[in-house]
């Protein structure tokens, strides 16, 4: 599981309705929910991401409702690693269950500029900084949650499961 | 490693070593719990997973509690449609009709969570069977999906926070006013991610329904569970609603806290929690000049029978305040007839409280009592959101059974010394 892609450096305690406010909820549809991601943080943020690019947050990312368009919003965007200081419970779960690769790195998000080009290894728990060249060791995805990524999620991975 | 409570709960359902917080774990569920507005979500996810059945019809509790008795047909075509899923998956623990309560408080007295058990409820209160030292909290719908078809679901090892409560507790104070001092010392997230675990001497001698007030509310500081050891009194409490088998479990000595807070209690007044969040605790004292237009008694924090007992004993031979609508919703059947038994719903009615169903009703603003523009009411209830109980300009103070008996019946904000007959 390894990614690479620019940084776009969102702050401390994003909420669920700044990822996708809830007047946008009026569908499930990850492509849809992903043309209004961060549209309750910024009108018109999602412009300035490219397919592929990383999203580094400070504290709480994530907080506020349980709902789970928010991770579905940010991989419509084509956001597929959120690196933040930390997540709010529900939302990284959701994450994860949804096909999102979070990592938690604490005070080390400050090392990541906005901008940035990141290397990521989600396995080995490497952030590799291309601009500045620094590397950030976190704790690899246990071989479980790799399973549920690789299955794009956990309706795919019971469905496997229970097929099995 | 010596372990936190919370570690030694998860350690003893998965297969794994746990070594440190922030390691994913996967756990066996006990229990999996959905309530009339989250099941449908769950039902919906099942379906999509291709999930044809469940992983054990006899783990899985759907509790028609919210809304019940239907307030209107789109709550009533949910129930429906759960009722109808449980028939299919022949749930066994399925409840709606006169056999249902309050969830939190349902599932503790029929002996189907208890010590030692992993819970995982559609509902962000699951939390409560903390009290009897259960690993317990809420998920999304997708999680509890997996959880009911699978019977097992992941856990991130949390860290733990240890709250020490100590001192001489006040007669007019008790787990309801521990609680939102907590919350109001630590503030809502003040435990984001993170197990509180209780100890102290006023937590040692506490029943497990305060214990179960207190863990309801860990999730008002951002904790993912509030843990109380399972100790003797938990044993004795789950054996009597019907388990076997259960053993006493403790932290082990030597366990890493993240954080450790004190509470010296002597001296301490009943809480009050004012609008528009479960942090902002004062003194009952301060706020003797909120006028109130409604006192809600109830709830899976205070709708038990010590609860009803406490309100009782302040409110015996008083009156209701003109203008002031005292609703008493037991928070069970079991509850409501003990209560009967006991004489307390006639002193509730010869004060003129209205007497309601087993229902979360006016807790989360669904019926039953729900505020105008401009009114304030005196919850013994969790959370005090802007608009959680009506209208966006309407006010919600969270206090103890006590407390609310009390400003039932002077209609304002009170100490229930004042009021107390007895003296
Ligand atoms: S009583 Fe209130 S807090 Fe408890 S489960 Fe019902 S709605 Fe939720």
């Amino acid at each position: 599981m390894q990614y690479t892609g620019k940084v776009h450096k969102v702050g401390d305690h994003i909420d669920t309705d700044a990822i996708i406010p809830a007047r946008f909820l009026v569908t499930t549809d990850p492509e849809e929910l992903g043309k209004n991601c961060f549209e309750g943080l910024e009108a018109g943020w999602i412009k300035r991401v490219q397919p592929g690019d990383v999203i580094v947050a400070g504290k709480n990312f994530g907080c506020g409702s349980s709902r789970e368009h928010a991770p579905i919003a940010i991989l419509g965007a084509g956001i597929n690693v959120v690196i933040a200081h930390s997540f709010a419970r529900i939302f990284y779960r959701n994450g994860f269950n949804m096909g999102l690769v979070l990592l938690e790195i604490g005070d080390k998000v400050e090392e990541i500029k906005d901008g940035d080009e990141l290397q990521i290894d989600a396995v080995k728990g490497e952030i590799k900084n291309n601009t500045t060249g620094a590397t950030i060791k976190t704790a690899p995805i246990p071989a479980f949650m790799q399973e549920i990524l690789q299955k794009g999620g956990l309706i795919n991975y019971v469905r496997d499961r229970l097929k099995g | 490693m010596e372990q936190t409570l919370a570690q030694k709960l998860l350690q003893r359902a998965t297969q794994e070593e746990i070594k440190e917080p922030g390691q994913i774990v996967q756990c066996k569920v006990s229990l999996v719990l959905a309530n009339d507005i989250t099941a449908p979500l769950a039902i919906e996810s099942l379906a999509r997973m291709g999930a044809e059945k469940v992983f054990d019809k006899d783990k899985i509790a759907l509790v028609c509690d919210h809304f019940t008795p239907n307030k209107d047909i789109e709550s009533a075509e949910q129930v429906k449609k759960v009722r109808e899923f449980a028939v299919k998956m022949n749930i066994t623990h399925y409840f709606e009709g006169g056999n249902v309560g309050v969830e939190h408080a349902l599932l503790p007295e029929l002996g189907l969570v208890g010590p030692g058990d992993i819970v995982v409820g559609a509902d962000s209160h699951t939390c409560t069977y903390g009290g009897l030292g259960a690993f317990a909290t809420g998920l999304g719908s997708t999680d509890i999906a997996a959880a009911m078809a699978l019977g097992e679901t992941w856990f991130k090892v949390p860290e733990s926070i240890l709250v020490n409560i100590s001192g001489e507790l006040d007669e007019y104070v008790g787990a309801k006013d521990l609680i939102l001092y907590l919350i109001g010392q630590i503030g809502v997230d003040g435990a984001l991610y993170k197990a509180l675990e209780f100890t102290g001497n006023v937590v040692e001698d506490m029943e497990i329904e305060g214990r179960m007030t207190m863990a309801n509310m860990a999730i008002e500081a951002g904790g993912k569970v509030g843990l109380f050891p399972a100790d003797a009194k938990a044993l004795a409490y789950a054996k009597a609603a019907g388990r076997t088998g259960d053993e006493e479990i403790y932290p082990d000595a030597g366990a890493e806290y993240v954080r450790r807070v004190d509470i010296d209690v002597t001296g301490m007044s009943p809480q009050v929690a004012c609008p528009h969040l479960p942090e902002n605790v004062r003194p009952v004292e301060e706020l003797k000049d909120v006028v109130v237009d409604q006192v809600v008694l109830g709830s899976c924090t205070n709708g038990r029978i010590s609860d009803l007992r406490d309100a009782a004993r302040i409110i015996k031979g008083h009156k209701v305040a003109k203008n002031v609508r005292f609703i008493v919703l037991p928070a069970t059947p079991a509850i409501y007839k003990q209560a009967l038994k006991e004489g307390l719903l006639e002193i509730f009615a010869e004060a003129d409280a209205i007497i309601g169903p087993p229902t979360c009703g006016p807790c989360l603003g669904g019926h039953m009592g729900i505020l105008a523009a401009g009114e304030k009411c005196l919850a013994t209830t969790n959370r005090n959101f802007k608009g959680r109980m009506g209208s966006l300009e309407s006010e919600v103070y969270l206090g103890s059974p006590m407390v609310a008996a009390a400003t039932a019946i002077t209609g304002r904000i009170t100490h229930p010394k004042e009021v107390n007959s007895d003296q």
